[in-house]
């Protein structure tokens, strides 16, 4: 075999699901071609529901392809996917660890399987559970692991070797930045020593421009490929920056950008700013008018202008609904309405959060980021009343919510890391109940549910059980189950993982319209540019406040100018600034 | 030379994997209480509810006594009935208190003699009255058949007393053995039998939802794409389990011998091999359940209705085959359990007859290589 | 008041429709609450049988004269016993007994005749196969019977006789259908109806959902309520199937009144519910709700008076089983389809069932919010 040769070819490669009841099919892939060279790091990006997944499995040969042909390595997939198995490693997007092994049961398991010679396994090991920062809980249950760690242990049993052929489903979702940098780089380490060939679907479109193909996949179609460079062009001379004046809030001029969607293809907060891009023949009197005075300049394209140019294009105008949100305008005010004074949470002698405090005012969009296992879930079990604090005293809309009484808790919202539904209830049975639980009733309740169809884009689904959903539309669902009643707090813990740009640029939409109206949030993301979004954030590590304030003032405490500085560096240097004595202690 | 190299070197790659999952295997059914709970724990519940609780003889029946006749035959008559050993009767005032206390449950039934007993009975035809409780269908009708007895007895010797009669006259004595129970109690019969219960929980029940837990939790898929192959999980899978069940025949052969002193008349090791070639069946079934369903739940009540309660009520174990209705014992045949049942009793009380054991393994062993054909045939790398 | 008392009720009628959508959304939960229930009162009313109806035996007639003939005659004249081998060496009983084929040899020695003709006592041989006691002994008795009736005939004139005259309360003919189909009514619903509640906090638990339903403004109370409605009326949908099946299939006359049957039932399938339910607020996920649930229905069923009476147990055994609703729930059932008890004679069956129904169901709404793992 040449060393040139495709290490997966596919030809008019097809997949489709036959939906027993309905019998009616589904094409996940319509007619696929692709060729990746061996040694190659290549990216699969694309919304919900777009193929990735489908893909990687059927060049896992855990599906058959129904028709076309598939190359893996120079082998037919579909005639002999156990010589395919043999030779690659794969990570699902759920990677199943074993939650009663240890972490380091869990990666033994893997060493066996894959035949890693004991000679080099510890070598490797300690790599992976630095990089993964897991050497601290080797002898952990994995299933006592938080959700990130969870999926880096994943990970990190994927690596036990270094396979032929990598495929990597979305391996970062509910990662911190930390992690996610050095996992980066271990993988860039393994194909430049090892010469190996990667493919990895991904929803952060900066980890897609570091590979050196990109595949855009919409629909079971592919949309687009080429280099990252390639594709960035597609938004040359459209990108901007636009700032705007003092004491106004970014997001206000974002919120605006966005639902301009004839001259504007897509705007995010940016550094105090905001970033946009324009439509090709974007009329300049109607963007100054947009403007409002805002000081604008250009910038150089990135990957997720191009691929959002991409997806406009192919979408047209998207529907955001935003009016549906509008409040009776100025919803905000100072009255405190959660207050947490040296909260502090212990399991045994494992201390998750550590005398924590803060405030959080009225329809404040309040952002909890921290490293995984720093402590958030755990604060936010506390907050909604699930899990009685070691000590400290807490207060949302007044009260404990652990002590108070149930009608309480009609004043809060809450939506999990999971999504919780109910899988077998189909989207409406799913809202009626929530609905019903929290009182509505009768014309009220369908009001409501009206309501949240048509805000969270809901329309059509009505049907299906929540369990089928595509991811997107599951956490819109959630969305709107814990949104039906009105609350006067929202708790969102990681709701944009594994979201793809376009659904948490409508998330975000959402969000900000819900905090004019007065409803105050607070949310967990590892997504640190969505850290522009909010009000106010509190950055934890091993459940100790590392920092709190706007996103300006805690960029400031990492740099003084403070002025470009991306959220993600800020809070890399934050964190890793707090553990600098701790190592050395150590 | 290099292919044998080849060769090794494969085979040394199959055992290390075969290894770590049957490591992996081990470490989770140790860590989870309600495992060892299933495997250990019940199987111990079992051996003494039906060692000590659950049994099928008739003895000390509780019998009210009304005498409205207070003669000295009348008491001769039942001073045998307070001799025996299968009877404990108390005396009643009236038939309405013996009711009473029938219908409260405190006796299981009552013997009336009427006031002219003695007179009916000098005259050479007496009649005494049995009110048995019909709760108990098989109980009432032991009774009925035990107090006969005694009557008949009794009477015999109360004619020799009072020399009334001529020589007695020819008869037919029943001389009767039971042989393979020489104790006559059930415990001898139910503690062997517990060993198929025990085995199809542990091989059935327990495999079927583990298997299906990894389906449920998609912990198969990144194991799949591995050089593993479906027959090392469903090995690695059956190994644990099957010592499990194994644990169960230890236990259950230590407590047949030490508790209820059930004696082990044939070979011990064929009672090893029929025990090992059952244990493979009953993990082939609970393979192919989870392989189907792919759902705790499912799994579970497949794997009860399919094996453990067939196990329980149609091999044979408590109720004897040969009285069911013919469609009945046509399901009964159908079923692995009863072959077992039948070569396990045969070990433990009758012996070596060499053509039932043979039999009962040939049917047990192909059951065995069918089923888990089948389970491996299932078992697919694939989420199609 | 009423305004909170019908919001109240809202609430838990909304809960129930989830938790009866959860459970019956899936046709294939639907046919496992069904159908086994059926097939179950089915087999087991057949199979549940202890009365003899086929009894294969082997002779071995070394005098094989008149009086042997006569008495086979009137042992094959029954119906139950079938010969299945007439043989010649006494060396041969051991191969028959011992495979299997036959459960019993009647064995006449050669001077059977003689005695029986000088007027002496003759021995029949009886050897029985005591792998399964409980047959070996019923056949015994069998034969027993079967040989007194001969012994009458050939001494018409006996001199003293006691006669007995037995009758049986309750199931005249002995059945032990009579005794089991009762009882199934019962244990056959007991099954699911705990594994179902075992399940549904602990599938929530493992789904996560469980945190979305205690965040929302739901009592404890509320979801207890909510979560013990489904498996009660599941319970009573089962049991009422098995009682069908009893009354219209077996044809197995019903004494006591329909609506003392239900309100014990129903009283029987709350504290069932409660066992359940507080099982799965013990355990971790379904995995551990559906083991420990299997562990605590195999003593329950065992030790209830199902196949074999309370009262022949030890009594330490006999002690525990208060603890058991379905050995109260049973006994109510016999009491009140075979005996026509009444809600007043009951009672003591009752009280028990509710005692379990209140300690078990407050431990489980203790323990949604207080986890013990």
């Amino acid at each position: 075999m040449n060393q040139a040769a495709a290490c997966v070819s596919a030809t008019a490669l097809c997949k489709a699901f036959e939906d027993k009841k309905a019998r009616t099919q589904v094409d996940a892939l319509k007619s696929i071609e692709l060729n990746i060279p061996t040694g190659s790091l290549t990216a699969l990006v694309g919304p919900d529901g777009a193929g990735k997944t489908t893909l990687l499995r059927l060049m896992a040969g855990l599906m058959k392809a129904s028709s076309g042909s598939l190359q893996v390595l120079g082998f037919d997939v579909s005639a002999d996917p156990q010589s395919v198995q043999d030779r690659i490693s794969y990570m699902p997007q759920r990677f199943g660890l074993y939650e009663d092994l240890s972490v380091q049961e869990n990666l033994d398991l893997y060493a066996d399987l894959h035949g890693v010679p004991q000679a080099e396994r510890q070598e490797r090991y300690q790599r992976l559970l630095h990089m993964t920062d897991l050497a601290r809980f080797t002898d952990r249950l994995a299933g006592k692991l938080s959700g990130g760690m969870k999926q880096k242990l994943g990970l990190a049993c994927t690596l036990v070797r270094s396979p032929e052929l990598l495929l990597l489903d979305e391996p970062t979702v509910g990662v911190d930045p930390l992690s996610r940098r050095e996992l980066w780089e271990i993988i860039q380490q393994l194909i430049d020593d090892e010469q190996l060939s990667v493919i990895v679907s991904t929803s952060y479109l900066d980890e897609a421009s570091r590979c050196d193909r990109v595949y855009v996949l919409h629909g079971g179609e592919m949309l687009a490929q080429g280099t990252p460079d390639q594709l960035r062009c597609e938004a040359d001379d459209c990108a901007f920056l636009a700032v705007p004046a003092e004491g106004k809030p970014p997001r206000e001029l974002q919120a605006r950008l966005l639902d301009a969607q004839e001259q504007i293809v897509d705007a995010v907060p940016q550094g105090g700013g905001v970033r946009f891009v324009t439509q090709r023949d974007v009329d300049r009197s109607a963007l100054e008018a947009l403007l409002d005075g805002a000081h604008c300049q250009p910038l150089e394209s990135d990957l997720e202008d191009g691929f959002m140019v991409l997806l406009r294009r192919r979408l047209g105008p998207v529907e955001a609904n935003p009016e549906a949100f509008e409040g009776d305008g100025d919803g905000r005010n100072d009255e405190v309405v959660i207050e947490v004074r040296d909260l502090v949470r212990k399991f045994g002698d494992f201390t998750a959060v550590a005398s924590t405090s803060f405030d959080v005012r009225r329809g404040e969009i309040f952002g909890l980021l921290g490293p995984n296992g720093a402590g958030k879930t755990t604060t936010f079990r506390m907050l909604c009343g699930l899990l009685p604090s070691s000590s400290g005293s807490l207060q949302v809309a007044g009260v404990n919510l652990r002590t108070a009484s149930a009608s309480a808790r009609k004043r809060i919202g809450y939506v999990s890391q999971k999504f919780s539904l109910y899988a077998n209830l189909t989207v409406l049975e799913n809202l009626r109940f929530f609905g019903g639980a929290y009182g509505l009733r009768g014309r009220a309740l369908k009001q409501r549910i009206g309501a949240m169809l048509d805000q969270f884009d809901l329309r059509g689904q009505e049907k299906t059980p929540s369990g089928q959903l595509p991811g997107g539309f599951k956490q819109r669902l959630a969305m709107a189950a814990g949104l039906i009643h009105e609350p006067e707090i929202l708790f969102l813990d990681e709701p944009t993982s594994g979201a793809d740009p376009l659904a948490r640029r409508a998330f975000w939409r959402r969000i900000t319209a819900l905090a004019e109206g007065g409803t105050t949030i607070v949310i967990t993301t590892h997504f640190m540019e969505e850290a522009e979004y909010c009000d106010r954030i509190l950055i934890q590590d091993a459940g100790k406040r590392l920092a709190i304030g706007t996103p300006q003032q805690v960029r400031e405490l990492v740099d003084e100018q403070g002025g470009n500085l991306s959220m993600e560096d800020t809070f890399i240097g934050i964190v890793e600034r707090n553990r600098q004595p701790e190592k050395g202690a150590a | 030379m290099t292919q044998i190299q080849n060769q090794t070197q494969i085979q040394s790659r199959f055992l290390t994997r075969l290894l770590s999952l049957i490591r992996k295997e081990t470490r989770q059914l140790l860590r989870d209480r309600s495992n060892l709970l299933i495997g250990i724990g019940l199987p111990i519940i079992l051996i003494f509810i039906f060692g000590y609780g659950v049994s099928l003889d008739v003895r000390n029946i509780r019998l009210a006594l009304v005498l409205d006749d207070r003669s000295p035959a009348a008491t001769n008559f039942v001073s045998g009935l307070t001799l025996s050993r299968y009877f404990n009767p108390v005396h009643a005032d009236s038939v309405t208190a013996a009711e009473q206390m029938m219908q409260a449950g405190t006796v299981e039934g009552f013997v009336h003699l009427s006031s002219n007993f003695a007179r009916e009975l000098s005259a050479g035809q007496a009649q005494v009255q049995l009110v048995v409780s019909g709760t108990d269908a098989t109980r009432a009708g032991s009774i009925v058949n035990y107090f006969s007895e005694q009557v008949a007895q009794w009477s015999g010797k109360a004619a020799d007393r009072q020399g009334v009669s001529s020589p007695p006259g020819p008869r037919v004595e029943v001389v009767d053995r039971l042989w393979f129970n020489v104790a006559n109690t059930s415990s001898w019969f139910l503690v062997p039998g517990l060993i198929v219960l025990i085995m199809t929980l542990v091989g059935t029940f327990l495999t079927a939802m583990v298997m299906a837990r990894e389906w449920e939790r998609g912990t198969l898929e990144a194991l799949f794409v591995t050089p593993v192959r479906p027959t090392e999980v469903l090995l690695a899978k059956v190994t644990p389990y099957f010592f499990v069940g194994m644990l169960g025949l230890g236990l259950c052969i230590i407590a047949a011998r030490v508790l209820f002193d059930v004696p082990i008349v044939g070979a011990p090791l064929m009672v090893v091999i029929g025990s090992t070639l059952y244990m493979l069946v009953a993990l082939g079934i609970g393979l192919l359940i989870s392989a189907v369903t792919r759902n705790q739940f499912l799994a579970s009540q497949i794997a009860l209705l399919a094996s453990f309660l067939p196990a329980l009520m149609l091999s044979g174990f408590v109720f004897d085959i040969r009285n069911l209705p013919l469609a009945v014992q046509v399901i009964c045949y159908a079923l692995p359990a009863t072959y077992f049942m039948e070569l396990i009793r045969t070990l433990f009380l009758a012996g070596d007859f060499w053509p039932l054991i043979i039999k009962d393994c040939l049917i047990l062993a192909a059951y065995a290589a069918v089923l888990l054909g089948l389970a491996r045939f299932v078992t697919r790398k694939s989420l199609d | 008041m009423t305004t909170s008392l019908i919001a109240f009720i809202y609430r838990v009628i909304n809960l129930c429709n989830k938790e009866m959508l959860a459970v019956l959304k899936d046709p294939a939960n639907r046919v496992i609450l069904i159908v086994p229930p059926l097939l179950q009162s089915l087999l087991f009313g057949y199979a549940a049988n202890f009365d003899l109806t086929d009894v294969p035996y082997v002779v071995l007639d070394q005098s094989s004269t008149e009086s042997s003939r006569t008495l086979l005659d009137r042992v094959d004249g029954t119906g139950v016993f079938h010969r299945v081998a007439t043989l010649h060496s006494s060396a041969e009983i051991e191969r028959f007994i011992g495979n299997g084929e036959a459960l019993i040899a009647l064995h006449f020695p050669s001077d059977f005749e003689e005695r029986l003709s000088s007027g002496d006592t003759a021995p029949l041989q009886l050897i029985v196969d005591g792998r399964n006691s409980a047959t070996g002994n019923s056949a015994v008795g069998y034969v027993r019977s079967i040989v007194a009736g001969f012994n009458q005939c050939l001494n018409p004139e006996t001199a003293v006789s006691v006669e007995v005259e037995a009758r049986s309360w309750f199931n005249p003919n002995l059945e032990t259908r009579w005794i089991i189909m009762p009882a199934m009514i019962a244990g056959l619903s007991m099954i699911q109806t705990m594994m179902l509640s075992a399940l549904s906090v602990a599938r929530e638990r493992e789904q996560g959902t469980f945190d979305q339903l205690l965040v929302t403004p739901h009592t404890p109370f509320e979801i207890l309520i909510s979560k013990a409605i489904p498996p009660i009326i599941i319970g009573l949908v089962q049991s009422t199937l098995v009682l069908v099946v009893t009354r219209y299939w077996f044809h197995i006359p019903m004494s006591g009144s329909v609506g003392t049957l239900y309100a014990g039932l129903l009283m029987f399938t709350i504290a069932s519910v409660g066992v359940g339910l507080s099982i799965s607020a013990l355990s971790a996920n379904m995995h551990q709700a559906m083991l420990y649930t299997f562990v605590l229905i195999m003593p329950l069923m065992l030790l209830s008076g199902l196949a074999t009476p309370v009262a022949n147990m030890p009594d330490l055994l006999q002690t525990l089983t208060y603890a058991n609703p379905l050995r109260f729930a049973i006994h109510l059932v016999r009491a009140v389809y075979l005996e026509g008890a009444q809600l007043g004679d009951v009672w003591r069956d009752m009280v028990p069932l509710m005692l379990i129904a209140i300690v078990t169901l407050p431990l489980a709404a203790w323990l949604f919010r207080h986890r013990l793992i």
